[in-house]
């Protein structure tokens, strides 16, 4: 823990003996190494240590955090797994049509705006002229689920956007690897209809590896609650390390980082025994 | 059969493909008819058009292929003017087919039964009889345990059992056309013969008419009643299977006949005959024949003037001097090549050599105590099929594989070092080898004379002039023009990379090279020229050759010596005619007898039972007993078997008695 | 037989590439704000810097195109040499992630083994955190400025590369003119530099054009968070973050332009991309 933090805290005109009565209390005056050590074994018993800024214990904050954090992006996979995955179907079946090309391209622009370009765009059309949706996403103590999710509908655009172009790119490619496959000409020459052939047999096959993108992109979804948060005042998991990492709070910050890795461990795992689930080549090991 | 109506007709078609925006005409003015019941060959090289012409016939043409002209009759019908619905209909009931990769053919997360069971929804089966003539179906490919099958995903079955199911399914319906694209090429040998011999059965059982598809002359003449020969997107040939074999009316057709390595000749005797030049490019504008540029009788006439399709007693030729074909001048051997002296020096010895990969439980031994001498100016043979560590061993004597400890090497009586690190410069220079892909073996982005001049440098250290020297000198030897040194590889055909690796290979003057398959990435008709060209380098620089090949033709004509090999063990080696001639091994014999020849259409096949166990089940006793025919009860299955040695030089490992070895003609 | 040359090749791509109209209009874009980032202060109608307070928040007018912010700026001359800044800082940062990355990626997959397993870990780890997340740490403990932005994306986006050339070489490990060059003794940096090298060239550039999208991406969101480029800089995202207060009193053009600079130069880069991608696949 680089810096003097009780100096961070007290700003630079405070007294020195203050600073050091601070560095002591915290225990931020023993060495890194140590602090270091200490902070891990707490972590991995469930203890986050204290908070520097408020100087109470981290895990109420992270938990909270996190609910909340995870209701937003609940809210956006809710609408762009279906959304990305038709788009990309749609785009592979419309191969090179004009069709895919305009998903294609507009997937694409979708995906590499910063959210907080969209997200201010969004906040002037639908928050400041038309005024459908509230330009802050944090609700009032005790709302309800409905009126939680409208507040969460807004902000939930930008990462919608950021991941459907993502997820449109890889069913597409899927869907295309699996219409070129033999076994669709095979099903094809069995006198399948089209409809009977992309339903039975192209689907399955070509959305598969779609399904570890979902799961890899979650990390990239909550890089981008540290936007959109702060731009919509939202108290999850990225404005509370951003504010963490504004005031130099280091057993915060820290503690958000590990569980957005736990979380992305985790995710990651689920994703896989989901993939073998599905696949029987996992399933059902090698030639006999 | 009183209905005369052909199964399918091909009148007049022409396919292309666009490509980058550009038409390229692969069929040109094709016109081909087969009846009912009777079995059509196609034959020719690789890109000549005869996937184009299966995919075309079952209306299923790439997205950027379309029939430019002709039409294309099943049963009567034009398939071209079929709406959606009839088309369906059509591949429901009248035709179906097989291709190439059986694996990739069946859908990966579909159980085999449901996927067998649609063709019987699709053709209005009850539904409550579709499990039983799913079973009844596989029984008919000779698929011995059909409710197991059926619950199995395609991964979980070897190559052979996955072809027979795309064959059920494909015969399901009882078609009347059935188009079989290259349907073994790709299987072992001896699964390639059980699936040959199940087509073969089941043409007698149904009527269907079958359109054979191969690059492989053998597996034609076998198969086939009738056979087309196809050049560059034409018919350039067709006839009886007798007829194009024995008596060919096309300078095409009989320069492939005879370019292929036959039984009973050898390099000693006379080198191949070969077919100059290349194949032309897709699109090519060709005034005159399209084979004039490579045909040993051309004349102006053939130059300006292309020929018609003719037909005499059946027999059809494009080409305006058929007579001509019979009477093609024979290449000679200028020189007589050394026999290599019988008893010379071992250069190479390699005792005990064993090469395991991975630990514990996952530990395989991929080969097994090989013990065997390579002679200097000799080539030794080595022949089994896929998985018995033929390439293992070859990257193990390369020193690109560490063999287990144990293993004994010796280059030139000197202890050869397990990895060419360890080896000093002399031994690494002397063993060197040809890959079997040059794709593969060459870098695509360096010019053949860096690849060259790099070579000299490092392993034989010469330089400047003298380094100019050596390039020029191995770039005639392997006739190669100055102008080809200049250039990348996907600048040159398969045969000019394969000559480019070659002369790598003798960058440094080795005096082992390992030949892995050099010849199966290349078309027959360039194969000849390479292996004249391996044998006449042997004959000038007294080079001792290994020759990996699954093509028994191609080593019989090589090599002196053969090595059989069967999971990571040699089974038997000797003089390769003897190997040839007989006594066998068991094993050799279901070898020798699986692969098709000319001539040897009648012939009876030994056959294995079972399939081919893998290395990590190892079978006890003698490794071969789980499928020999042969196999003595008690015995085979418990102790390792005893070395016969027949006669000088020819070793077998069997159980049994000497006169009890099967013998083939 | 294929009598094409080299040269041939490489102009035959890029003959194919400029037919792509999507390719096109990226490659105009980019040479715009590549322009303004250049020329701009050249060529600008007023000083980006100086302040007019008098005419602080005017809306868009024939004086001031895109109008004046809070301070009374130009907002039409700072969009343009806001290019700058961002300009510099993402493609130094793209070069020198596309080098490390390249570096570890040739490692990792020629040598294989322990190395590669323990490289692996490295990235896999990093490429476990979110970008934005690992510059937010690194950069609170390193404190900001344009040099460690660039440090920071350089070492975050150095993994993605190395896996992309990681399998790329595995894939050409496989071939055998690595064996046929281990055959003649052949030392491991040719083999490296020389052999493998050119032939996994054509992914690293697809992925670096991809890169340096992010890298923009990345630089503007960390300007827009506090912890990117620093006042008193024209930058985009540095002038959203500052007056994207003001939308709620309806100052729209305070921060619209800066976004449609941000999103205009990323979409061009990614389209270009995109084109070179879709050559490779053809
Ligand atoms: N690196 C490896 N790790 C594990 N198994 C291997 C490895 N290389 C080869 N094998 C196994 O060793 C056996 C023999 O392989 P090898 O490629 O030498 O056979 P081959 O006779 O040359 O086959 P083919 O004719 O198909 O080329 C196979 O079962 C193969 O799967
Ligand atoms: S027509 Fe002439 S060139 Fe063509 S095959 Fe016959 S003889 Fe040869
Ligand atoms: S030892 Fe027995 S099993 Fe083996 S080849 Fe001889 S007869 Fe067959
Ligand atoms: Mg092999």
């Amino acid at each position: 823990m680089p810096g003097n933090v009780g100096r961070a805290m007290l700003g630079p005109f405070a007294d020195q003996a203050a600073v050091d009565v601070l560095n002591h209390e915290m225990g931020t005056d023993r060495p890194v190494l140590v602090q270091y050590a200490d902070w891990i074994s707490g972590f991995v018993t469930g203890d986050m240590g204290m908070s520097y800024a408020y100087r109470s214990p981290v895990a109420p904050f992270l938990g909270t955090a996190l609910l909340n954090s995870a209701k937003l992006a609940a809210v956006a996979f809710v609408l762009v797994v279906p959304l990305g995955i038709f788009g990309g179907v749609i785009a592979a079946l419309y191969r090179g049509r004009p069709t895919d090309r305009i998903l294609s391209v507009v997937g694409l622009s979708a995906t590499v705006v910063p959210e907080f370009v969209s997200g201010i765009l969004l906040i002037l059309i639908f928050g400041v002229w038309l005024r459908w949706f509230p330009i802050s996403a944090t609700w009032a103590d005790g709302a309800g689920p409905l009126t939680q999710l409208y507040h969460l509908i807004l902000p939930a655009i930008p990462l919608v956007l950021i991941l459907f172009g993502y997820i449109a790119r890889m069913a597409r490619a899927g869907m295309i690897e699996a219409l070129d496959a033999d076994y669709t000409r095979t099903a094809v020459l069995k006198g399948l209809s089209y409809p009977q052939v992309i339903w039975r047999h192209v689907l399955r096959n070509a959305l598969l590896p779609t399904i570890s993108v979902i799961a890899t992109q979650t990390v990239y979804l909550i890089g981008g609650l540290v936007v959109i948060e702060i731009l919509f005042h939202y108290q999850g998991i990225g404005s509370l390390i951003y504010t963490a990492a504004k005031k130099k709070d280091f057993p915060m910050l820290q503690a958000g980082v590990m569980s957005i890795g736990a979380l992305f461990a985790l995710t990651t795992l689920l994703a896989d025994l989901l993939y073998a689930r599905l696949n029987p080549r996992i399933r059902f090991g090698g030639q006999e | 059969m009183t209905d005369t109506t052909p199964a399918l007709q091909f009148e007049n078609l022409s396919v292309a493909y666009r490509v980058k925006g550009v038409s390229r005409p692969v069929l040109a003015g094709v016109s081909l008819e087969i009846r009912k019941g009777e079995a059509y060959g196609l034959v020719g090289e690789s890109g000549c058009g005869k996937s184009t012409a299966a995919f075309a016939a079952l209306r299923y043409l790439p997205r950027n292929g379309a029939v430019t002209a002709g039409r294309i009759l099943i049963d009567g019908q034009d398939i071209g003017q079929m709406a959606p619905p009839a088309l369906r209909q059509l591949r429901r009931q009248s035709v179906a087919m097989v291709y190439q990769d059986p694996g990739k053919a069946l859908n990966p997360s579909l159980t085999i039964g449901r996927q067998v069971q649609e063709v019987f929804e699709l053709a209005g089966v009850p539904r409550a009889d579709w499990a039983a003539r799913t079973v009844e179906i596989l029984a008919k490919v000779q698929i011995s345990d059909p409710q197991l099958v059926m619950g199995r995903y395609p991964h979980q079955l070897s190559g052979g059992m996955q072809q027979r199911v795309a064959i059920a399914m494909a015969i399901a319906s009882n078609p009347t056309l059935l188009v079989l694209d290259e349907p073994t090429t790709g299987l072992d040998a001896t699964v390639e013969a059980e699936v040959l011999d199940l087509i073969q059965h089941l043409r007698r059982e149904l009527s269907t008419a079958i359109l054979f598809i191969s690059h492989n002359l053998a597996v034609i003449a076998r198969m086939c009643d009738r056979v087309g020969v196809l050049y560059a997107g034409r018919l350039v040939e067709e006839a009886p299977t007798a007829q194009i074999f024995n008596a060919p009316q096309h300078p095409y057709t009989a320069g492939l006949l005879s370019c292929l390595p036959q039984a009973g000749r050898s390099k000693d005797q006379a080198p191949l005959a070969t077919i100059p030049g290349f194949l032309p490019v897709p699109g090519e504008v060709i005034s005159g024949c399209v084979f004039a540029a490579r045909c040993a009788v051309a004349d102006d006439l053939c130059r300006s003037t292309e020929p018609a399709f003719r037909v005499a007693d059946g027999h059809a030729s494009k080409c305006h001097y058929p007579e001509r074909a019979g009477a093609l001048p024979v290449v000679a051997k200028a020189g007589a090549t050394l026999r290599m002296a019988e008893q010379a020096a071992a250069i190479l010895q390699i005792e005990n050599l064993s090469k395991s990969f991975g630990d514990g439980d996952q530990r395989q031994r991929v080969l097994r105590d090989i013990g065997i001498e390579l002679r200097k100016g000799e080539t030794l043979g080595l022949v089994g099929e896929s998985g018995s560590g033929k390439t293992t061993l070859a990257r193990c004597l390369l020193g690109l594989l560490q063999p287990d400890m144990g293993s004994e090497l010796k280059f030139a009586g000197e202890p050869l070092a397990g990895r060419t690190a360890a080896r000093t410069r002399d031994q690494v220079k002397s063993i060197q080898i040809v890959f079997q892909n040059p794709d593969s073996a060459l870098n695509r982005s360096h010019t053949v004379r860096r690849m060259l001049e790099r070579t000299i440098s490092l392993l034989v250290g010469l330089k400047g002039a003298a380094r100019e020297a050596r390039v020029q000198a191995l770039t005639q030897g392997v006739r190669l023009t100055e102008r080809h040194l200049a250039s990348m590889p996907r600048q040159l055909s398969g045969g000019l990379k394969q000559r480019v690796a070659i002369a790598r290979a003798f960058a440094s003057d080795p005096q082992v090279l390992i030949c892995d398959e050099p010849t199966s990435a290349l078309d027959v008709s360039v194969q000849a020229a390479i292996l004249n060209l391996l044998a006449d380098l042997q004959a000038e620089t007294q080079v001792s050759y290994i020759l990996i090949s699954h093509d028994l033709g191609v080593v019989r004509y090589l090599s002196d010596r053969i090595a059989v090999m069967y999971l990571g063990q040699v089974l038997e080696i000797g003089p390769a005619e003897t190997v040839f001639s007989g006594p066998h091994h068991p094993y050799t014999a279901a070898l020798l007898s699986s692969a098709p020849a000319i001539g040897d259409e009648g012939a009876e096949r030994v056959k294995l039972v079972g399939a081919l166990p893998t290395t990590a089940q190892r079978p006890t006793g003698c490794v071969f007993h789980t499928r020999c025919p042969q196999s003595i009860p008690g015995l085979c299955g418990s102790k390792a078997p005893p070395q016969i040695v027949l006669e000088a030089g020819h070793v077998i490992e069997c159980h049994l008695p000497a006169d009890a070895l099967p013998v083939r003609g | 037989m294929n009598t094409q040359t080299a040269a041939a090749g490489w102009r035959g791509d890029l003959r194919r590439l400029s037919r792509s109209a999507s390719f096109d209009i990226g490659v105009v874009i980019v040479l715009f704000w590549v322009a303004c980032a250049l020329f701009g202060p050249h060529l600008v109608p007023y000083d980006p810097f100086a302040d007019d307070l008098l005419n602080s928040l005017m809306p868009p007018s024939f004086a001031h195109w895109f109008g004046t912010d809070q301070l009374g700026r130009d907002v039409f001359s700072r969009v343009i040499v806001g290019a700058r800044d961002i300009l510099t800082v993402a493609p130094i940062a793209t070069v020198l992630s596309t080098i490390l990355g390249t570096a570890l990626g040739l490692t990792m997959g020629y040598f294989g083994g322990v190395i590669d397993e323990a490289l692996s870990r490295i990235v896999d780890a990093v490429l476990a955190l979110p970008t934005v997340i690992v510059a937010l740490l690194a950069l609170t403990a390193l404190g900001t400025s344009n040099i460690t932005v660039m440090v920071v994306i350089a070492f975050s986006f150095a993994p993605v590369i190395a896996r992309t050339v990681r399998s790329a070489v595995l894939a050409e490990r496989g071939f055998d003119y690595v064996a046929a060059a281990e055959l003649r003794r052949e030392n491991t940096f040719y083999i490296l530099f020389i052999e493998i090298l050119p032939n996994v060239l054509p992914p690293i550039l697809v992925e670096a054009t991809v890169r340096l999208g992010y890298a923009i991406f990345t630089v503007a969101t960390l300007s827009f968070i506090g912890f990117g480029i620093q006042p008193p800089s024209p930058d985009w995202g540095l002038s959203i973050s500052s007056n994207y207060g003001l939308i709620g009193g309806g100052f729209w053009w305070t921060v619209v332009f800066d976004g449609a600079a941000i999103a205009s130069l990323i979409i061009g880069i990614n389209l270009i991309a995109d084109g070179i991608e879709g050559l490779r696949h053809d």
